[in-house]
């Protein structure tokens, strides 16, 4: 780890929506609000209607144990929700129904861990505890939220189930805080209680601090992509105070997504300004061992098993496992793909690994998109990786494919169109090396004094035949010209 | 803390701000006495031994895990939620700026 960040403290609030339910937290509206015309899923509940009451999502209970499974935390058996109150547009009610761990509640359980590796060294990740609570209302503002002249509110949103995940000020670095949300995410993933590719599943509040002054809690960071910069950004921001002999202040600050700073905000909140008090509509909940061992045995097979599981059922590096696994849909599609082949062993493993992670996930990164929403099938690269293998296309080849194969053309029916088969006939061969040596002089003298030219012939005979020129053959039958003919020239000196 | 201090200006002051409530100097010496009282009242209930007394969290107890199963309803229409609305515009509620200036 770089000198440069070793005194300093992170320590994240993760908020995540379960955009696996079907409704709401307290009431049975929609879930589903993104894109819908505004106050369309809203009822009395979720509107704060007097006399409205709530009743808790029995599948939000289920999903919160999915996740403190997963992450290892001690559910606590019994607990309440509370009234965090604070008069805002975004909460109708003028109070937030939430979990609190002080004052006699608990929060849904404590502890756990987030494992993660940067630069191939292991670091386990304390969690406080995780809790549920609702989702406010999104408001729209016309313009920026500092000169526009009202809020408009829409209650769609308000009343979503999040999942507040607290941890320990445990993270050094703004790479930790990376690594950190990618194996949540992850685990995410794996109990399928959250989509975090949708926009706005997530917000995430940081405290951050250089040892032995005051901290500051930067809000309103909307995805884990702008994290690692927020971190970046406040860090600097706190030692350039420093270094200037100015002492830091504790306060929060509001994360400015477009011109990327954190922006102090002047207020000052206590947690004794929120009045925190247990919610009377709402009567407590206990969770017996039962429940708990009938969500264990849902539960499927996470990330740090399923690494372990492809070392040793694939023969794949602790490398190759781990990144293999961090998306679930990718992982699977693996496992399908391998699976389906018996002819299949370690090597092929490796490849199809290989092709996964490289050309498959570079053509998903490029797209901004995931594999599900593809039409690739993990039985055409099984079919793809067969060819290259029974020597029919070139491994080159193969790559200009991904577009197509992404589109499920295939694979058969790509390489009659693109007619791109591999071209190994050695007399056509000898023709293509014979016209190259030929046309380039110049690089056949170059040849005498830097056998690096070499490659450059070969890439000539690539270019002249769209790279189907089998790579290996064409490499002997080239060095065998050329030196014929270095022979000859020498010999007529 | 005298009962005194506990409802100084200060209090009433920090009181009304959480709760939004604009009073006049005169509701303000009215309301620290009331409040004085009644928390004085209540103040008996310190009289009573209750180290061996679980606290109440919930009005009925004995009641817990009341759940519904996670089966979207018809939610209200558009027009019936504005319906009560004195300010909305677009099919959104209208609230008051956030920051003041």
């Amino acid at each position: 780890m770089s000198s440069k960040y070793e005194d300093v403290i992170i320590g994240l609030e993760v908020h995540i929506q379960l955009t696996n339910l079907k409704t709401k937290l307290f009431c049975s509206c929609n879930n589903d609000y993104r894109g819908k015309e505004p106050n369309t899923h809203v009822c009395p509940i979720c509107l704060g209607l007097p006399g409205s009451l709530p009743v808790v999502n029995k599948n939000a209970v289920e999903f919160a144990t999915r996740l403190a499974l997963a992450l290892g935390c001690d559910i606590n058996k019994s607990f309440w929700f509370f009234r965090k109150n604070y008069f805002y547009p975004d909460m109708a009610k003028n109070f937030q129904i939430s979990q609190y761990n002080k004052a006699g509640g608990r929060a849904f359980a404590d502890g756990g861990k987030i494992t993660i590796k940067l630069n191939s060294k292991k670091k386990e990740l304390q969690l406080n505890r995780i809790h549920l609570e609702e989702d406010p209302a999104r408001l729209v503002h016309k313009g920026s939220i500092a000169t526009s002249p009202y809020a408009l509110v829409d209650y769609n949103r308000s009343g979503v189930t999040l999942i507040e995940i607290v941890s320990d000020p445990v993270m050094n670095s703004p790479e930790e805080a990376r690594e950190y949300l990618k194996q949540l995410k992850s685990i995410v993933q794996y109990t399928e209680i959250s989509d975090l590719d949708l926009d706005g599943s997530c917000r995430v509040d940081a405290n951050i601090s250089i040892k032995g002054h005051a901290r500051s809690e930067v809000k309103n960071i909307n995805s884990f992509k702008e994290v690692e910069r927020a971190l970046k950004w406040e860090i600097q921001r706190q030692k350039n105070l420093l270094k200037r002999g100015k002492e830091l202040i504790q306060e929060t600050r509001h994360w400015d997504d477009k011109r990327r700073v954190t922006i102090g905000l002047r207020t000052k909140e206590f947690e004794k300004d929120y009045r925190y008090f247990p919610e009377q509509d709402l009567v407590p909940i206990e969770i017996t061992k039962d429940f708990i061992d009938q969500v264990k045995k849902k539960l499927p097979e996470m990330p740090n098993a399923r690494a372990k599981r492809f070392q040793k059922d694939y023969q794949l590096s602790e490398f190759d496992s781990e990144i293999l696994v961090l998306d679930k849909d990718i992982a699977d599609f693996y496992e399908n793909g391998v699976k389906s082949e018996k002819s299949f062993g370690p090597d092929e493993y490796k490849q199809y690994c290989n092709w996964l992670m490289g050309d498959i996930s570079r053509w998903l990164n490029d797209n901004n998109n995931v594999i599900k929403e593809t039409k690739l099938t993990p039985k055409q690269l099984v079919d793809l990786i067969k060819l290259i293998n029974e020597g029919k296309i070139t491994g080159k080849i193969a790559k200009t494919f991904v577009n197509e194969m992404m589109k499920g053309t295939p694979i058969l029916e790509i390489v009659k169109k693109s007619g791109k088969s591999r071209i190994a006939d050695k007399d056509k061969i000898i023709k293509v090396v014979k016209e190259v040596l030929e046309e380039n002089p110049d690089i056949v003298n170059d040849y005498q004094k830097n056998p690096k030219a070499l490659e450059a012939l070969i890439g000539k005979c690539m270019k002249k035949t769209d790279g189907r020129l089998d790579p290996e053959i064409t490499k002997r039958l080239m060095q065998k010209h050329i030196t014929e003919i270095s022979a000859k020239n020498s010999s007529e000196d | 803390m005298s009962d005194k201090e506990e409802f100084s200006k200060e209090t009433i002051d920090y009181l009304s701000k959480l709760a939004l409530l604009d009073l006049t100097e005169e509701e303000k010496v009215k309301l620290s006495k009331q409040l004085r009282d009644i928390i004085s009242y209540f103040k008996k209930l310190n009289d009573l031994d209750t180290s061996n007394v679980k606290p109440t969290t919930h009005a009925i107890e004995g009641l817990k895990n009341v759940f519904r199963e996670d089966i979207p309803w018809k939610s209200l229409s558009n027009e019936d939620a504005l319906k009560n609305a004195e300010h909305k515009k677009d099919g959104y509620f209208k609230a008051p700026r956030i920051l003041k200036e």
